[in-house]
């Protein structure tokens, strides 16, 4: 526990009590948990408060929990050179959320969110120019979800006939395979081949 | 006489273009010579970078960082290494530190004996490439030498690095500390003071301190507006806080600015390097905790315990508790960041790349707006992209 993350941490909660919903230290680095519709006032109050002074707007990103009832968060990363802390906010969002932006208090901002909607899905509001930044024109999907494969959906390829690129279904030549480490004896819940047997077994004997 | 209109072009510049540094793909809207508005579009070395971590051990994960920015690949281990010791909570051995700030600053020097000459090359100079080109040659041999790989080394893993130094490399890269300051002299005598070369960086691309930190700029980007600020310094990992260095800080924010910073940084470097290669103590290199570094060869033969833990090393990987970190390093370009998101598995739940040259690019059209479009090229060479961890 660093005291004066927590000292700054208290200070923000009594400070704007509307937007931080909770505080908390992970490996001594300091969390904000904000909501979502105060998320441009809070790091406005960030840059410009002289406790804080977050003048720099380091890294927007979103994490996928598929399993929670708000699956993404979307993670800013602050810093102050002036006092030489930095910050972690957090928002929650759900699929069909939308976030206001924060391209208006950072100009950094722009392109990060971007590239949140780009491989989330994650919509922002009042973003002046939200199209996809890093897949391919014309791209379906948002990948860094986690229900979308790895392999992707489709290939490209140079096609001779017709001169020009084509885009065709993913065609693997070997399934995918995903290795889980758990060992058999040590509460794996999948059934081992065969395993269904014993079962079978058990029953017609008893 | 007849009213005509005057409509703007629109103009692709590159995807191919020497001058574009890679895969950039620039739309600009020019107006005459002048540049109206800048459209970078990127991803056209986008790889999911992200989304392999996610499934991949962490010991996998490694070579990944090396291929993001690949003109300085053993920094961005580095703030992978750093990020996942922070979440085993685990130290590497002091002797293993010294290797890592010694092969950090040999990237720097590497990265930014690219950035300069190819910078030179964009504005007209030619033969800063010729001559750098061979001493690159000479550091990656360095990095050759203690990991087998020029490039692509692999070489910084969480608990410390892979092995340690081979005898005779540290006189070696003493000696080439003693020698290079003078190459840096032969090339300032070509660029610093020449005409053309200030005719075309000097007030070009300016940015204050002011607008710098609302663009998230970072590392020679940022010191070239004033601001005196480097992670090093002000966040010290490993040994850095024991070296004794200065940051040079230009004045003005204009591409000439970030060269003089970037030149300056490289004899920096070498004072670390030798302060690293004269303090550096013996010992080992990696952490001894047998469920996170792998045993040594020779004890693999003759002990049943090492071989087990070898083998679940290079297949499962080792687990990490759940939590959340981000760890940054001053990577030659900037701050280089990694936020690692840990869910107890063997595998990073999710991991995030803070590029820096992210945050350079996307200000290109506020630099670049009202510039010419021969600008353009000198403001893109200043910022020093690599489109490598750009699109990741």
């Amino acid at each position: 526990m660093n005291q004066n993350l927590q000292d700054l941490g208290d200070y923000l909660k009594s400070a704007i009590p509307d937007a931080v919903e909770a505080v908390s230290q992970d490996h001594d680095q300091l969390v904000v948990v904000c909501k979502p519709d105060e998320i441009a006032a809070l790091l406005t109050y960030l840059r410009d408060d002289s406790n804080c002074l977050f003048k720099v707007l380091l890294d927007i990103c979103g994490v996928d929990y598929p399993e929670r009832e708000n699956r993404f968060e979307v993670v800013y990363h602050l810093q102050s050179l002036r006092l030489n802390q930095r910050i972690r906010v957090k928002v929650e969002c759900g699929e069909n959320d939308v976030i206001p932006s924060v391209s208006g208090v950072f100009s950094s901002a722009n392109w990060y969110e971007r590239e949140t909607w780009d491989f989330f899905g994650i919509m922002f509001s009042d973003h002046p120019d939200l199209r996809r930044l890093l897949t391919d024109y014309g791209f379906d999907g948002h990948p860094l979800r986690k229900d979308f494969p790895l392999t992707g959906y489709v290939e490209v390829r140079y096609d001779e006939e017709q001169k020009r690129v084509v885009y065709e279904p993913v065609k693997l030549t070997q399934a995918f395979r995903s290795f889980d480490f758990m060992s058999p004896w040590e509460g794996a819940e999948y059934i081992l081949p065969g395993d269904e047997k014993a079962d079978e077994a058990a029953e017609g004997g008893s | 006489m007849a009213v005509t209109e005057i409509k703007n072009l629109t103009m692709n510049f590159g995807p191919q273009h020497p001058a574009a540094h890679g895969v950039l793909r620039l739309v600009l809207e020019m107006d005459g010579e002048i540049v109206e508005r800048a459209d970078p579009h990127i991803g056209l070395l986008h790889r999911g970078t992200e989304k392999l971590i996610e499934h991949k051990t962490y010991l996998q994960a490694v070579p990944y960082f090396d291929r993001l920015d690949y003109v300085s690949p053993m920094c961005q281990e580095h703030a992978f290494a750093l990020a996942v010791e922070q979440l085993l909570d685990i130290a590497p051995p002091l002797r293993g530190q010294y290797i890592r700030v010694l092969y950090s600053e040999i990237t720097r020097i590497l990265n930014h004996l690219l950035n300069i000459s190819a910078f030179a090359l964009d504005v007209g100079a030619m033969t800063p490439l010729l001559w750098w080109f061979e001493e690159r040659e000479i550091l990656m041999e360095f990095y050759e030498r203690v990991s087998g790989a020029r490039l692509h080394s692999a070489y910084f893993r969480p608990g410390g690095v892979h092995r340690d130094m081979p005898v005779g490399l540290a006189e070696d890269i003493m000696a080439f500390v003693e020698r290079f300051p003078a190459m840096i002299d032969d090339v300032e005598h070509l660029l610093t003071e020449n005409r053309i070369f200030k005719q075309r960086t000097v007030d070009i691309g300016v940015a204050t301190a002011e607008q710098a930190m609302d663009w998230g700029f970072s590392g020679p980007m940022l010191r070239g507006s004033g601001v005196a600020w480097d992670l090093r310094k002000s966040e010290p990992y490993d040994v850095y806080d024991k070296m004794d260095f200065d940051i040079p800080v230009g004045k003005n924010g204009d591409c000439y600015d970030r060269y003089l910073v970037r030149l300056e940084e490289m004899r920096q470097s070498l004072r670390i390097m030798k302060q690293c290669l004269e303090q550096m103590p013996e010992g080992p290199v990696r952490s001894s905790d047998p469920k996170i570094s792998p045993p040594r060869r020779a004890e693999m033969k003759t002990s049943m315990e090492a071989l087990i833990h070898h083998f679940k090393l290079y297949t499962e990987g080792y687990h990490v508790e759940p939590g959340e970190t981000y760890n940054a390093v001053e990577a030659p370009k900037g701050e280089f960041g990694v936020y690692v998101v840990a869910d107890g598995s063997n595998k990073p739940y999710r991991c995030k790349i803070r590029a820096p040259g992210f945050a350079f690019l996307q200000a290109t059209d506020f630099l670049g707006k009202g510039f010419m479009l021969a600008d353009v090229v000198a403001i893109v060479g200043s910022m020093d992209v690599v489109f490598g961890e750009i699109d990741r």
